[in-house]
């Protein structure tokens, strides 16, 4: 079954890759993106074959099971690592290095946040890094700041601060930073449920206020359903795309009311239901796009 | 109060020790081991005077620019070599064999090649005293946090920016270890360099006192090197406290957790 998919991806995949994405209104197109990685032991293949498109000001979750290739995806698309095969474009652009207009949180926010900097510093650092004017730097850390209800301890050092309050400054940092598309990997993966479900909101409500497109990945389901317009489940490893969903909730979400609706429900049964056909070994009989 | 407990702390156990070597020394008349007494009046006596200018100041000023152009030499080339895989691939076995050399050793070479001049005893203090600083600062670029430098990288600093905001930060709690080492060998260095062949500096003086049987004297000097070991190491802490404030902070929110 698997080898039905390569076939017919292969076949599309030469296309696109001559300049123009296959979809014009596309900010961040994927396109037959393969990353085998060379070890020791031999080759690992972590994703075989991924095709999304992601439009201006969308908001999509990336959900799979573990060991997906979900963190060797965005290390793709972020540009910090090239794929072996297939090609990642950002506004019709190839992405050969991390592009200006895109910011990455890390699940890691103990580790991605500079230890010797303030809060403050840690924010405005890319922005200074731009050369930009003081004022205009001060008014966007505020703003980002504020943004993530931090404005209250710009001179803290991450450290002193709790999980939940580092990843609000990792936000704030790519709020600051002002990027056309926001990539987070598993952002909330290792804070407390409480924290996570206000982080969650804090994400709805940036993406509202600013527009930006946001892939999201996480290994959550309730999450990628809750937070997502759209999910995009993965098959188990070598990745292809399962199933791409739409999440026809309404607009305003919050934690109590949306996650008791039926279709909130519906959505989570069914999305579930697709990791397991994926943990499973089960993989779409066709391709999904 | 606080400050008067510290500093209590601080001279407690020498005024002790000196006590101990007072009534240890009281009434003897060993000509090898002077008093308290004694000691402190030939310090004075020795030392204010014209070998501020002729001795110490000299061997100061020799021990500083030693480790400074070590400090300055070792953090230069440790961040090319940690960040340069081929350069440490190429590099790597040349500087365990020289850093295996006793420096002591190249101090007759050295005066054969250079002459008994004060770049040779400089040379002998770098030939030493860079190696710490130098390795240290290899290992701390290398074990710069994966996650730290991607997101570096997403945010646009390379080059210069992430030299200065990312990698220099992130070794210097090694490198401020190399820096420690640095400082003691260096004042050994200092001594030695002087003892061979030399017509001023502390190393030179201690051995003429030596040679002369002149043994309160030579104990003297034996003391003022203790005190410029002490003051170097006061001055390092007082500087690692600064640079590494947010080292120690992280460090202790990291083991009350």
């Amino acid at each position: 079954m698997p080898s039905e998919i390569t076939d017919k991806n292969t076949v599309t995949n030469p296309a696109p890759a001559g300049g123009t994405p296959p979809n014009p209104d596309a900010m961040l197109s994927v396109l037959g993106v393969k990353k085998v990685y060379q070890t020791d032991g031999g080759a690992i293949e972590a994703v075989r074959n991924l095709t999304f498109d992601l439009r201006a000001g969308e908001l999509a979750c990336l959900v799979g099971p573990s060991g997906s290739g979900k963190t060797t995806l965005l290390k793709c698309i972020s540009g910090l690592m090239a794929p072996t095969e297939g090609q990642v474009l950002l506004n019709g652009v190839e992405v050969s290095g991390p592009p200006k207009k895109m910011a990455v949180v890390f699940q890691e926010y103990g580790r991605s946040l500079f230890p010797w900097m303030r809060v403050r510093e840690n924010v405005e650092l890319p922005l200074k890094n731009q050369r930009l004017a003081k004022a205009e730097r001060d008014r966007l850390v505020d703003e980002a700041l504020e943004a993530v209800g931090l404005s209250h301890v710009p001179m803290s050092y991450p450290w002193q601060l709790s999980g939940g309050m580092q990843q609000r400054v990792a936000i704030a940092r790519a709020v600051a930073y002002q990027p056309e598309v926001l990539l987070m990997d598993e952002p909330f993966a290792a804070v407390d449920a409480q924290t996570r479900a206000d982080l969650e909101d804090l994400i709805r409500s940036v993406w509202k206020k600013l527009g930006i497109t946001i892939l999201f990945v996480t290994h959550d389901i309730d999450e990628s359903v809750y937070l997502g317009e759209r999910v995009i489940i993965l098959s188990s490893s070598p990745t292809v795309i399962q199933e791409d969903l739409v999440i026809d909730l309404p607009a305003e979400r919050d934690q109590l009311n949306t996650r008791s609706l039926p279709r909130f429900t519906e959505l989570r049964h069914h999305v579930y239901e697709q990791i397991q056909l994926a943990k499973a070994g089960h993989r779409p009989a066709a391709a999904s796009r | 109060m606080k400050i008067l407990k510290g500093l209590g702390y601080a001279i407690g156990l020498p005024a002790l020790l000196v006590l101990v070597w007072a009534l240890a020394t009281a009434g003897e008349t060993n000509f090898f081991v002077p008093t308290p007494g004694t000691l402190l009046a030939t310090f004075a006596e020795t030392w204010f005077g014209d070998r501020i200018l002729s001795d110490v100041l000299p061997s100061l000023g020799r021990l500083i620019v030693g480790v400074s152009a070590a400090i300055i030499i070792g953090i230069v080339a440790g961040l090319l070599i940690g960040s340069i895989k081929w350069l440490r691939d190429l590099t790597e076995p040349v500087l365990e064999f020289f850093r295996a050399i006793p420096p002591p050793v190249l101090v007759p070479v050295l005066m054969l090649l250079m002459g008994i001049t004060d770049s040779m005893k400089v040379t002998v203090i770098i030939s030493g005293c860079i190696w710490p600083v130098l390795l240290n600062t290899i290992e701390g670029v290398r074990a710069i946090d994966g996650v730290l430098s991607d997101s570096a990288r997403t945010y646009g600093i390379t080059g210069g920016a992430r030299i200065r905001h990312l990698v220099l930060p992130s070794a210097a709690p090694q490198i401020m270890a190399g820096v420690r080492q640095c400082l003691s060998i260096g004042l050994i260095l200092m001594v030695i360099s002087e003892m061979f062949a030399s017509s001023s500096g502390l190393g030179f003086t201690i051995v003429q006192f030596q040679r002369s049987f002149a043994i309160p004297e030579m104990w003297s000097g034996i003391v003022i090197l203790g005190l410029i070991g002490v003051l170097m190491s006061f001055i390092f802490q007082i500087t690692e406290r600064r640079i590494l404030r947010w080292y120690h902070g992280l460090r202790e929110v990291e083991n009350a957790v």
